[in-house]
This record gives C-alpha cells, sequence and structure tokens, in this order.
C-alpha cells in the first residue's frame, strides 16, 4: 500500500512554509495541500501597506499555485472546500470526496470580526483578509476619496497610514480610548496618535460606529457618541477571530483557537494546529515570526522528530511610515508596569517586572533601534 | 545601490543603509549579505524566500 499523504489545509504563509520545511526533510512522503482560494503565495502582512507602493494584487503575488506545488514537490489544489473531518478514519471531506490522510495539518487562518452595524450601508462594509479581499478593495476605492476605517489596532493604522500616503482622506473609529490598545501603554500610543494626525489622520475615539446609512455615493457613518461622518469607503478592521468551527465539529478541541500543545498536535491523534487559526500553550499569535517558529517545529515532528516549539521574545513592527514603531507586548497577565521615556524624537516604553526583570517594550521613532539590544533581555515565552 | 523587500513580511532592505544592528555594514549589496541572515521582522533565512527588488 502506498504512503498516505500529509494533507496540509490551508495555502497560507503557515501551510506553505510547514511544507517547505519538511521537503528539506523528508524527500518522499506525499504532501498535499488544500486551499480554498487560488492557491498563490503572496504576503499578508504587505496588504495593509501596499498602496502608497502602488502594488496592484496581481504584482504581490509571489508565486501561483503551479510554482508552489513544483517548489514544495506537493499536490496543491486550489478552489476547495474541506467540510468536515472524520479523526476517526483519518479522512476529510473535500469538495464532497473524501481524502486519506496520515497527518493533518490544520493550517486554516482566521476571520475578520465583523461588527454589529444597522443601516443600509452595512453590507458595503469591506475588510481585507486576503489577496482577493485587496483586489476588490483596491477596485473600489479607485477614483475615491475618502475613506473610514473601524478599528485602530495595528492592521487599522497600518491601512490608516497607507490610505493617507496615497492620498485619501482617512477617518478612524475605535472604541477603545487609544490607538493599539493591545499592544501601547497611554503615552506610546499619544505620540504614534499625533503622528499620524501629523498626515492628516482623524481619529474617533473611546466611540463605535452603530449605523450605516447611504448617503448619495456616500455612507453616513453615525457614531454612539453621537457624531456622524461621511466616507466614499467603509473598511473594517477589528481584529481577527482564529477559524474553528469546522474543528470543533470534528470533536477537536477548541478555546479562542484550536487548542494545541507545545508538539502542536491538536486533542485529537495525528492532527495539528498552527497558524492564526491556533492556539499554542493558550496564546493566540497572528503574527509572521511565531508562524515560523512554528512550522519549523512542526515540519520536524512529521518527519519522525518530535520537536516543541519555542517562542523566543517576538517583536512586532507596526508599519506606519509616519512613525516607525516595533512592539513587544508583555505575555498577557504579565505582572508589572509600564515605564515610559518620551522626547520629539521617539518614544521608549518599557515594561518590567517588579523584580526588574524586562518583559515587553514598544519603541517608536529614534527609539526603535534599540530593538535589537532590548529583544535580547527578553525572556522566551515558551 | 539597490532597495529589497521581504517577500513574507515587507520588510525593507536598503543596501545603502545595511542593517548595522545585525552586522551588516551601510553599502552592502544584498548579494555580499550572508546566507545566514535572517530577516529582522519575520525570521526568515535568506536562503528560504529571496528578497525583491523594489528600487534600483
Amino acid at each position: 500500500m502506498s504512503k498516505q499523504p500529509v494533507v496540509i489545509v490551508g495555502s497560507g504563509l503557515a501551510g506553505y512554509t510547514v511544507a517547505r520545511e519538511f521537503r528539506k526533510l523528508d524527500k518522499d512522503t506525499p504532501v498535499v495541500i488544500l486551499s480554498q482560494d487560488h492557491g498563490g503565495f503572496y504576503s499578508k502582512p504587505m496588504l495593509s501597506n501596499a498602496f502608497a507602493q502602488k502594488k496592484t494584487a496581481d504584482t504581490l503575488l509571489v508565486k501561483d499555485a503551479a510554482t508552489m506545488a513544483s517548489d514544495t514537490n506537493a499536490e496543491v489544489r486550489a478552489n476547495v472546500t474541506v467540510t468536515a473531518i472524520t479523526p476517526k478514519l483519518k479522512q476529510i471531506t473535500v469538495n464532497g470526496e473524501t481524502l486519506q490522510y496520515s497527518k493533518l495539518v490544520l493550517a486554516l487562518g482566521a476571520d475578520t470580526i465583523k461588527l454589529p452595524l444597522q443601516g443600509e450601508g452595512a453590507d458595503a462594509v469591506l475588510s481585507v483578509n486576503d489577496l482577493d479581499d485587496y483586489r476588490h478593495f483596491r477596485d473600489v476605492v479607485e477614483g475615491k476619496k475618502s475613506v473610514a476605517i473601524l478599528g485602530a489596532g495595528l492592521i487599522g493604522c497600518e491601512f490608516a497610514n497607507d490610505l493617507v500616503g496615497s492620498g485619501y482622506k482617512v477617518d478612524v473609529i475605535d472604541l477603545a480610548p487609544q490607538l493599539l490598545g493591545r499592544l501601547l501603554p497611554a503615552e506610546s500610543a499619544a505620540f504614534i496618535q499625533s503622528k499620524l494626525e501629523g498626515e492628516g489622520i482623524v481619529f474617533h475615539l473611546s466611540t463605535t460606529t452603530q449605523t450605516i446609512e447611504k448617503a448619495g455615493t456616500q455612507y453616513r457613518l453615525k457614531m454612539a457618541n453621537g457624531a456622524s461622518i461621511l466616507a466614499d469607503v467603509v473598511l473594517s478592521a477589528v481584529g481577527l477571530k482564529p477559524r474553528t468551527s469546522l474543528v470543533a465539529a470534528a470533536g477537536i478541541n477548541t478555546n479562542r483557537g484550536i487548542i494545541v500543545n507545545k508538539l502542536l498536535q491538536t486533542s485529537v491523534e495525528d492532527v495539528y494546529a498552527l497558524g492564526d487559526c491556533a492556539e499554542v500553550e493558550g496564546r493566540v499569535l497572528p503574527f509572521v515570526m511565531p508562524i515560523m517558529q512554528a512550522a519549523r517545529a512542526l515540519a520536524s515532528t512529521l518527519a519522525g522528530n518530535p520537536t516543541a516549539v519555542k517562542y523566543p521574545a517576538m517583536p512586532v513592527a507596526v508599519k506606519t511610515p509616519a512613525c516607525p514603531t516595533v512592539v513587544s507586548p508583555p505575555d498577557a497577565g504579565s505582572q508589572g508596569e509600564w515605564k515610559v521615556e518620551g522626547g520629539v524624537e521617539g518614544v521608549k516604553a518599557l515594561f518590567h517586572h517588579k523584580d526588574g526583570q524586562l518583559l515587553g517594550f514598544a519603541l517608536m521613532g529614534a527609539a526603535v533601534s534599540e530593538k535589537s539590544q532590548l529583544t535580547q533581555q527578553l525572556p522566551a515565552m515558551i | 545601490m539597490k532597495v529589497w523587500q521581504c517577500l513574507v513580511c515587507s520588510f525593507v532592505y536598503d543596501e545603502a543603509k545595511g542593517d548595522p544592528e545585525h552586522g551588516i555594514k551601510p553599502g552592502t549589496k544584498w548579494e555580499d549579505v550572508p546566507f545566514d541572515w535572517s530577516c529582522p521582522d519575520c525570521g526568515v533565512a535568506k536562503s528560504d524566500f529571496e528578497m525583491v527588488e523594489i528600487k534600483s
């Protein structure tokens, strides 16, 4: 009997990196990669800062599915849907057909969170979570003048900077009293806010959009604080939700994400998960560096050498050219406090435990140059 | 001097600036960056995903 394939569900950075790393260790075992879209490879982080560089969806596509298949010596099935996982039989259902696996890797990604909005314009709210979304978004904003962005987190701020730099009038609305609420202390948030306001971006904080009405060719956003704004296009960037429903239906344990241990094993034998869909030892980290760490460890495990994933300190760059920023937020629940040193040139915020151990940082402007030196002082997460 | 961009995370490598924090002197051409250098933003090794030229 020929060897059953390693089946990877998902063709994003997580799925393809596992395939590439696995091939370095195992040249023979068949690999099947299932994609719900075109299956091409592109840089997802680039989607929120590609506009000012005038990149189109076509120029962002690095390699198409056929090239990725040949590079990884895998079978890539594009535009397919997985409707069921049957761990007991080591089977999944793809476009109605049964596929056997030896090991199953779930690299499903995450969906954008949608705010509950009223009004006839609510359906016109866009989000950009993949290359096809980006293509659609570019088509829609072409020739328009203003964009309202829901959410002042990492993606919202990056899009705001990118669009204002391309000549759009940009409003950003967020329920939090500050920008990048999950990543920054208030003083640092005030600094980046002032830099982005200097570019012309208008922030509406501590409020939320309730209703979006049509107003001629535009949309009127009515906010909870009673104010309203007009915009040609509305873009939502309020966060991501790991894709778990298919997995939960198969009886695999989920919480915020698909629950996995350090070996990236789910609660079911021979089924693994990584990337934006996974919750590794309680952490959902939808960033590039954790994906790379997980992909390397998992490839090794799949090749027969069980390897625990290691998370060193993994700083995240916020791609806002108006205010270069790099953050390494303290682990959730860390005891300690922020200390912020600010100036005109930049802001350095350090989060220390009371015993003096550095646990996180947020660097802006000139302070970004201290990233490497400070990263070395941070403890590993797992 | 050329400018390159990481295909994975969009980090920009400017040959004129180099990456002095990681031992790459200003003026180092991309082809002269060592093979074990990895992208400071995403950790992808030079040998895995080549950077693309965005400005020459």
